[in-house]
């Protein structure tokens, strides 16, 4: 049981971190909430499910801004779809940027949305890494019987 | 020898013959002597009253002695005895003696006997005084008594005939008269006319004029005047000639009227008219008008005149009474009319309501289940245009039924409480289809300090505004159409034309302000004052043929009375837009309702339903994490949920038993608020409506507004917590609203 206090000590440690460094807001914790006897995967699924859109999100934004005519009201729609997918799951950095990247869609400023869609890309990653971390540090807690 | 005798020998010897006649003679005065006191003696006892008996017995005495003297003389005819002669002379003595003393006597009693006699003169003389008296009295108490008669027959009866001719009647007989007439003023006040007469049955109408000087000299003074039996009232029968008239006597009659009446003057100046009565004793008869006999005459004038006037009375107030009792007749004859045709009409409307809507209801019913069936375009449009037409007529004879209900005040409010604001809302979208289809702009703006919830009739209160917001977009071809709603207070009215409406506040009613501002094609001045009457319709209206029978302002102003309010349009002018503004009178809730108050954002988590358990929902969002996200959060609160992903997918899927559809509006490629219009399109019946809900990026204004502008019944901001979507899930299901204030 010790192993179990630990973990979950680990897994709250990590989450208040992420929370503090601005990676997630309060919306993680309602999804957290979220997660009950009937569906006990639900944030894994969630967030799952964020990863694969985001991924083809990103490729969308990266080919359309490669055009030689940017279609900015496409990029924006694309910038529109993650930032709301960001918001469901409380990704608040990620939300954050996309904030800023459909300004400058609106802006029709290719240069500034290039770097916000880098920008996205490495936040994104910065994410995915924690929430990956933070899963298996769950997986363990279960598998330790918790 | 001769012896000496003592017998006394007369003087000288009697020749027989003269001695047989003294005897005889004195005989006879002997017997007269005794018999005279005998007869006194009988009558005095008869008559018992005289005074001297004394005296009687003296002459009774007087005579007997002088009988007994004669009688004894009858012996001294012969030689008598000596004894004889003493008893002769004895007697003598004796009559001397009485005889002296009663002569006597006499002296004394003739005197007093002839006294007596003047006594009893004057006796008869005052017995015959008196007796005069006597029938003087007897005659005026006979008089008195004939008056009282008089009046009382006269006050028996408030029949004016009868009145006068009683009075002529019995003041005949009272004082025996020849004749009695009346004259009576005539309508002009010129003439006399004679009325009434005591013998002859018919009078024939004669008539003087009023101004003779005779008859001035009656009416000026209220004694009986006697006047001459020529003058023309007095001559009522041909003359016979030879007859002396009897004298004639004319009093006034006041004829009173009800204005104379003043309780401290007696109508001797007040009154005008007089009638003349004429007195005519019998010709002759050589009698004289008594004095007692004029006053009885005045007496009686004066009778007849408050008998008149109370008769006069009496038939006024008859004719008053009979006046009224026809005119009540009539009345009640004209309630069971009308009485009769606001029952006919009633039946009527009844049957009428009943025989238009059952047809109405199967065409309704049949077009919207047409509707649901598998139809070409052609035939969906053609179904959908039978289906607005029957709409409009079902509401058309509604408003025919409200409105009779309404002139007959038979129509009540339904009170309730009831969410002001969402009133307002669902105008808005029932309005705004109809409005984008024009491409008019509606925007709705309640004010800060307008209560969510009021007291009052909300489906007439909605009818209302419904009413009011449909003509300006009716009548606006192009621009927008903006409604307010505030609490007016009594300073806010001086602007506008409700000069004639007071506000009246109180603790627990405020009054609503709707103003409906639109940029149509306006009103002009002339047509604004009928624009309330029922089945009116302005030129302009009628040209553009824009449908409606012209009864829903007048329903609405009538909804507005009821409501203690008032109504009115204001407008510029053709093409300048119009202004409708109407201010009702709502109640505010108690507190005890505290339950229900205002939507506040951040509710306890515990608040409301907590169970959603099979509450059956529908999510459309394209944004697959958020949609999982949503779907997840609607599961945990136990709900029954589908998600779709585009609009077409949720037209699809969407079904009556969907309560609750989510849609996400932020999703650049699907038009969330098209797909809403879809969704409450599919469904006629407002029941089988869902609920839809907004997901939004953001909750501006403008999004709010486009919201509510389609019918969306709730906005909420993405991303969403489980205690918020269950608060919301709560307030919309209780409300089917869930706006914020602006």
């Amino acid at each position: 049981m010790d192993v179990m206090s630990q973990l979950r000590r680990q897994l709250l440690e990590h989450t208040a971190f992420l929370r503090k460094e601005g990676f997630l807001d309060d919306q993680f914790e309602q999804l957290q909430k979220l997660q009950d006897e009937n569906s006990p995967d639900f944030v894994v699924e969630v967030v799952s499910i964020f990863f694969e859109d985001s991924e083809k999100l990103l490729n969308n934004m990266a080919k359309a801004l490669e055009q030689k005519i940017v279609d900015f009201k496409q990029v924006d729609a694309h910038v529109h779809q993650f930032k709301g997918s960001s918001a469901s799951i409380g990704a608040m950095r990620v939300k954050n940027v996309c904030i800023e990247f459909r300004n400058y869609c609106e802006a029709q400023n290719v240069e500034e949305c290039f770097r916000c869609m880098q920008k996205l890309q490495y936040e994104y990653v910065l994410l995915k890494n924690q929430l990956e971390y933070l899963f298996r540090v769950e997986q363990q807690i279960r598998a330790a019987g918790g | 020898m001769m012896e000496s005798c003592n017998c006394i020998e007369p003087q000288w010897p009697a020749d027989e013959l003269l001695m047989k006649y003294q005897y005889i003679s004195d005989f006879f005065i002997a017997l007269a002597y005794f018999s005279i006191p005998l007869e006194l003696i009988y009558f005095v006892k008869k008559s018992a009253v005289f005074p001297y008996r004394w005296v009687l017995v003296q002459f009774g005495a007087f005579i007997v002695l002088c009988g007994a003297t004669h009688l004894i003389n009858l012996w001294t005819f012969t030689t008598h005895s000596r004894t004889v002669a003493i008893v002769m002379t004895a007697a003598k003595v004796l009559t001397a003696v009485v005889s002296c003393a009663t002569a006597l006597m006499l002296v004394h009693i003739i005197p007093d006997l002839l006294s007596v006699k003047t006594r009893e003169v004057f006796l008869k003389n005052k017995a015959a005084e008196l007796d005069r008296e006597m029938g003087l009295i007897r005659t005026q108490e006979e008089t008195g008594r004939h008056v009282r008669m008089l009046t009382h027959e006269i006050r028996s009866t408030l029949d004016r005939h009868t009145i006068l001719k009683t009075t002529l009647v019995e003041l005949g007989r009272t004082l025996a008269l020849e004749e009695c007439a009346l004259w009576m003023p005539t309508r002009t006040g010129l003439e006399l006319q004679l009325s009434y007469t005591l013998r002859q049955q018919n009078p024939v109408g004669h008539s003087v004029p009023i101004h003779l000087p005779v008859i001035n000299q009656v009416f000026s003074s209220n004694r009986a005047v006697k006047i001459s039996p020529n003058c023309p009232v007095a001559r009522l029968r041909p003359l016979a000639g030879k007859h002396m008239p009897g004298e004639v006597v004319a009093v006034r009659v006041p004829l009173l009227h009800l204005s104379n009446f003043q309780i401290n003057d007696w109508p001797e100046l007040s009154t005008k008219r007089y009638a003349l009565m004429v007195l005519m004793l019998p010709s002759d008869s050589a009698r004289q008008w008594h004095v007692h006999e004029l006053e009885l005459v005045e007496v009686v004038a004066d009778q007849v005149a408050v008998a008149l006037s109370h008769a006069a009375i009496l038939e006024e107030s008859m004719r008053a009474r009979d006046l009224l009792m026809e005119q009540n007749v009539a009345l009640d004859l004209a309630r069971r009319e009308a009485e009769t045709a606001i029952r006919a009409r009633n039946d009527f409307l009844a049957v009428m309501n009943h025989e238009m809507r059952t047809p109405m209801h199967a065409i309704i019913a049949l077009s919207s289940l047409l509707q649901e069936t598998e139809l070409t375009p052609e035939q969906r449009l053609m179904v959908e245009t039978i289906l607005k037409s029957s709409n409009l007529l079902a509401t058309l004879i509604n408003d025919v039924l409200d409105l009779s209900r309404l002139e007959d005040g038979s129509l009540q409010l339904d009170i309730g409480t009831f969410n002001l604001h969402s009133v307002f809302k669902e105008v808005l979208n029932l309005i705004k289809p109809v409005a984008s289809v024009k491409k008019l702009l509606v925007t709705l703006t309640l004010a800060q300090d307008l209560p969510v919830y009021a007291v009052g009739d909300e489906k007439r209160l909605m009818q209302t505004i419904l009413n009011v917001v449909g003509n300006a977009v009716k009548f606006s071809k192009e621009g927008s159409i903006s409604i307010t709603a505030f609490v007016a207070k009594s300073e806010s009215l001086r602007d506008s034309r409700a000069q004639d409406f007071f506000l009246v506040p109180s603790d627990n009613h405020f009054y609503l302000r709707v103003q409906v501002k639109d940029t149509g094609s306006g009103i002009s001045p002339q047509d604004i004052p009928k624009l309330f009457t029922k089945f009116s319709q302005t030129q302009s209206q009628a040209t553009t043929n824009s449908g409606g029978s012209g009864l829903g302002l007048a329903i609405c102003k009538r909804f507005v009375n009821l409501m203690e309010g008032h109504i009115w349009l204001e407008s510029e002018g053709l093409g300048k837009g119009c202004i409708a503004t109407f201010i009702v009178k709502l109640g505010i809730p108690e507190q005890s309702n505290e339950s229900k108050l205002p939507f506040v954002p951040k509710v306890p988590a515990n608040h409301g339903q907590t169970n959603f358990l099979g509450l059956k929902v529908l999510v459309m969002d394209d944004n697959g994490v958020s949609r999982t996200v949503t779907k997840g959060l609607l599961m945990h609160l136990g709900c029954d949920v589908t998600s779709v992903s585009s609009s077409e997918e949720c037209l699809r899927a969407v079904s009556h038993e969907h309560q609750v559809v989510f849609v996400d509006v932020c999703a650049p490629g699907i038009d969330g608020y098209e797909l809403a219009v879809g969704i409450r399109e599919k469904f006629s019946k407002r029941h089988e409506k869902p609920l839809i809900v907004a997901l939004a990026g953001n909750t501006d204004k403008v999004t709010k507004e486009n919201c509510m502008r389609v019918g969306i019944n709730g906005v909420i901001l993405k991303p969403v917590s489980v205690d918020k979507m269950r608060s919301i899930l709560s307030e919309l299901l209780e409300h089917r609203v869930l706006y914020e204030a602006i």
